[in-house]
């Protein structure tokens, strides 16, 4: 096979060592030690694939596999923390009663394929950054905090400064994500989630998720987070203001699909223009809104 | 790049137990291709996209190609060769048969395991969550209707 562009020579991983961690602390020293030459394989199902096409040559991987102690969901008071090692496919049934366990899946249908679903995860996911990944979206929705262990120590980081550009987030080398923190919704909180990809399982080529409060009066609390447009996950801000004390019609909710539309210089590739998206978060934002409402 | 040692990985597949010193950027599909023999387990596109090596790990289905051997120790490894009993064929096999679920056959060992894997946890799916269910392997041959017919079949047949 002639090397080019996706085009590798082998559909092999180039060789690496390999550490098994066997607890959160040994992780976080393997990565203080390696520093830029490791990874972390959490479930793998984005970071084997780069491997095997020597996208990606990690000298080291630190399997976290092995780490009961980050597979846990807990509801803390109005926060649904999530252990970094909660494979996709948890989420598939509600995991609160109220619209964010609701919410999450929504979203978890549409993560890959199920086989991906079993083996890929929450926190991997997170870290990977990719601008089109369900839970990056979702995790900037709502403002979520994602909190990390590093040999020095560890730190909360908000998701609005987590996600940096394509596959590229604020945590540095020698730090593990380790759980993300999900404000819950109030219970009477409506949401939407839409999206759109060419085939089923597919990364989406944009997506949009929405949270509004709208009982028998104008909308409060409006949010809307789309994937898939811009470098990382955003926040349509001037939709949501626009949308702040409108009634929750038809009407004002087209003008704010609109206004999300223009908001972003939207992203053009081989996949779709960049009008092309933006016309797909008009769409998108609309029918995640009117969802909200109608349901 | 220096040479990497191969590590001993003591994997359990289809109920054996199977030893084996691999490099760590062995994949579990090579492995149990090359290192246990089990050729069933087809290899397609070696990315995550085809599903043509999907396999049961502790009873759920996985992609084989991105996993790694060393990662699947202590693991219950299912392979298409565990489905049928001597020469009695799985349900789901047999179903597939009959339904005329496969053409050139590559991708049959990766449908038959992720329906395995699926029917076990779904005894009696809906079609639109099988139709999903099954949107996650590629079949060039059947256009996928035969498949859905077979799976479909095999689900009334384990039921009972």
């Amino acid at each position: 096979m002639a090397p080019g562009y996706y085009t590798p020579a082998f559909m092999k991983p180039a060789p690496f060592d390999y550490h098994q961690a066997r607890s959160v602390a040994e992780a976080v020293a393997h990565l203080g030690e390696y520093g830029y030459e490791a990874k972390i394989l959490a479930g793998g199902q984005s970071l084997v694939p780069a491997m095997n096409f020597r996208l990606a040559r990690p000298a080291v991987l630190v399997d976290i596999n092995p780490l009961d102690e980050l597979d846990y969901l807990e509801e803390d008071g109005d926060t649904l923390r999530i252990g970094a090692m909660v494979r996709h496919v948890t989420f598939e049934r509600p995991v609160t009663e109220g619209p964010t366990g609701r919410l999450l899946a929504m979203a978890a249908h549409h993560v890959g394929h199920l086989p991906i679903r079993v083996r890929g995860t929450f926190g991997g996911s997170l870290a990977h950054a990719d601008p089109a990944a369900e839970w990056c979206v979702i995790a900037l929705l709502l403002d979520a905090e994602l909190a990390t262990r590093s040999p020095s120590g560890g730190r909360d980081i908000p998701a609005a400064d987590f996600f940096q550009t394509v596959f590229t987030t604020a945590l540095e080398p020698e730090e593990l994500l380790v759980e993300a923190r999900l404000p819950n919704l109030a219970p009477h909180t409506r949401i939407g989630f839409q999206q759109f990809s060419r085939r089923a399982g597919d990364f989406a080529l944009t997506m949009a998720a929405v949270a509004l409060e709208a009982d028998d009066g104008p909308v409060a609390n409006a949010r809307i987070a789309l994937g898939g447009v811009s470098d990382r996950p955003v926040r349509a801000g001037e939709a949501e203001q626009a949308l702040e004390g409108q009634p929750a019609t038809d009407e004002s909710f087209r003008a704010a699909a609109e206004i999300a539309a223009q908001e972003f210089d939207a992203i053009g590739d081989i996949h779709g223009s960049a009008d092309y998206r933006r016309d797909l978060v008009r769409a998108l934002t609309r029918r995640a809104l009117e969802q909200a409402i109608s349901t | 790049m220096t040479e990497r040692t191969r590590v001993e990985v003591e994997l359990t597949v289809n109920g054996r137990s199977h030893r084996v010193r691999v490099e760590p950027r062995r994949t579990l599909a090579d492995a149990l291709r090359d290192d246990c023999g089990l050729t069933g387990t087809h290899l397609g596109c070696e990315h995550g996209v085809c599903g043509a090596c999907t396999i049961l790990a502790d009873g759920e289905p996985v992609r084989s190609c991105l996993m790694f051997a060393v990662q699947c120790e202590g693991m219950d490894l299912r392979t298409v060769e565990d489905l049928a009993d001597g020469d009695r064929l799985h349900p789901i096999q047999q179903a597939f048969w009959e339904n005329h679920g496969l053409q050139c056959g590559f991708c049959t060992p990766g449908f038959l395991m992720l329906s395995a894997g699926y029917l076990a946890q779904n005894p009696d799916p809906d079609e639109e969550e099988l139709r999903a269910v099954l949107s996650s392997n590629l079949c060039r041959c059947t256009g996928y209707q035969n498949i859905l017919k077979a799976v479909r079949q095999a689900a009334e047949v384990m039921r009972g």
